[in-house]
């Protein structure tokens, strides 16, 4: 049973063989219903409204049907019943599980459970599989995954998709940029651990000169409730705002990237700048996630 | 004028059980506390601390009558007692010897110190640990414990 939980479970033969079954399925335009009478079971924790949405989307498509409970509220959850519980009881109901949760780990633990493959869409500010994959595909789509430089801005001390995506690359040739703010920069052990993998880690404390070194540029949200006050947060996000004179000599294939929503890093003016690929970045999560679905069910 | 006691007088020898020598100086609770031995279980201890060793200086010692562990809880308190030697008595004679060895996988001895992990809620789960180069990671939550691993022992 294939399960896919984290994406330190993948190796790079791993990555590449879904992200070249997600460009079969994208290039293929008609999607055949490979799925056809199969279920799968949203099991969603916590809010979410895209990657719900593109995991729906993804299975209608493939012909599959999803059964969820519209709420944690009136569940036997709010009974007290616990996650392994839940887990064992919906697992013969579906294919295949799709699960949110709070705590860290759910996922892998959902997975001992589980009868059925367990796909992780977001275990608290653990792991998301499947945004690291639509990530990668979104660069492969633009580049080579070997021999890039990659620049990861914003909250990387917190921010799970920087993480994610910063061990994905340990499995390519490729150069990593941190630019963050005082407090939140990438924990040591994290960057320790890719270093001891082989990747090549340069640390910044600037996005103007930090950018003209890159050739992709992934933004991630600085949430305010990090800094002890609204004044400190503005001066912060004003200073790594990513605005047209920052992209002022660039290099001419740098891909802008971000895990949206955004709240202010990206100015809009830049959406109709070429190296914005943030909004197709999020539409790729649809042949990503169909691929992910059809290597867990089939 | 003081004499200073041999560790012979200091513990009686025990005719069954299992004696755990070369523990460092002031880790013998500890010890007792990963093998889930408490002061509401039923074995019978000696525990001797900072006694002198030609060895390492100074040592702790526990003696647990009629009790011979086995080889993986021995292994348990490997982290924090690496060069700790297990003997096995059986009537007064050193039956086995056995040393630590760091395990891969520890269960149900360290507590997560990540409140988010999904093994600090009411799952019926061990909490579970890799070990790697004398750190912790949990198989759950992926948080690293790289010091003060006695402070997260259950």
């Amino acid at each position: 049973m294939h399960h896919i939980i984290s994406i330190k479970d993948f190796g790079r033969e791993d990555i590449d063989s879904l992200l070249d079954k997600a460009e079969e399925i994208r290039n293929k335009g008609i999607y055949k219903r490979t799925l056809e009478g199969k279920l799968a079971a949203m099991l969603f924790f916590e809010p979410s409204t895209r990657t719900r949405m593109s995991f729906t989307s993804a299975l209608n498509r493939l012909g599959g049907v999803a059964i969820t409970v519209d709420s944690v509220e009136g569940s036997s959850i709010s009974k007290g019943e616990t996650l392994s519980d839940t887990i064992r009881v919906v697992s013969s109901y579906a294919d295949v599980i799709i699960l949110r949760h709070p705590k860290e780990g759910a996922a892998r633990m959902a997975s001992e459970f589980s009868s059925v493959p367990v796909i992780n869409a977001g275990d608290g500010a653990g792991q998301h599989p499947s945004q690291t994959l639509l990530d990668l595909y979104t660069i492969r789509e633009n580049m080579p995954l070997d021999g890039i430089d990659v620049g990861l801005l914003g909250d990387l001390r917190y921010g799970r998709t920087a993480h994610s995506l910063a061990c994905a690359l340990t499995n390519y040739d490729a150069v990593l940029h941190t630019i963050a703010p005082p407090g939140l920069e990438m924990p040591e052990s994290l960057m320790n651990d890719m270093r001891k993998k082989g990747l090549e880690i340069i640390e910044h404390d600037n996005l103007e000169s930090a950018v003209k070194e890159l050739d992709v540029l992934y933004a991630t949200r600085i949430q305010r409730e990090r800094f002890p006050d609204s004044a400190s947060f503005s001066s912060i996000a004003n200073s790594y705002r990513i605005t047209p004179e920052i992209l002022e000599d660039v290099r001419d294939n740098l891909i802008l990237m971000h895990p949206l929503p955004r709240a202010g890093e990206i100015d809009p003016a830049v959406d109709n700048l070429p190296y914005a690929k943030y909004f197709r970045q999020a539409e790729n999560g649809i042949p990503v996630r169909m691929a992910m679905l059809e290597e867990t069910i089939l | 004028m003081s004499r200073k006691p041999e560790e012979g007088l200091m513990i009686s020898p025990i005719r069954d059980g299992t004696v755990i020598d070369h523990i460092p100086p002031g880790e013998a609770f500890h010890v007792l506390r990963i093998l889930g031995i408490t002061g509401t279980t039923a074995e019978c201890l000696s525990v001797a601390t900072n006694v002198e060793s030609k060895l390492s200086g100074c040592k702790d010692i526990v003696k647990i009558s009629n009790r011979e562990l086995k080889k993986e809880e021995v292994d348990r308190i490997a982290l924090i007692a690496p060069k700790a030697t297990i003997n096995i008595i059986r009537n007064f004679r050193v039956a086995d010897k056995l040393s630590v060895h760091i395990p891969k996988r520890l269960e149900g001895v360290i507590k997560c110190p990540n409140p988010g992990c999904i093994s600090n809620s009411d799952e019926p789960i061990p909490s579970k640990f890799m070990v790697e180069n004398g750190t912790l990671r949990c198989h759950y939550c992926d948080n690293v414990i790289t010091r003060d691993i006695v402070n997260y022992i259950i």
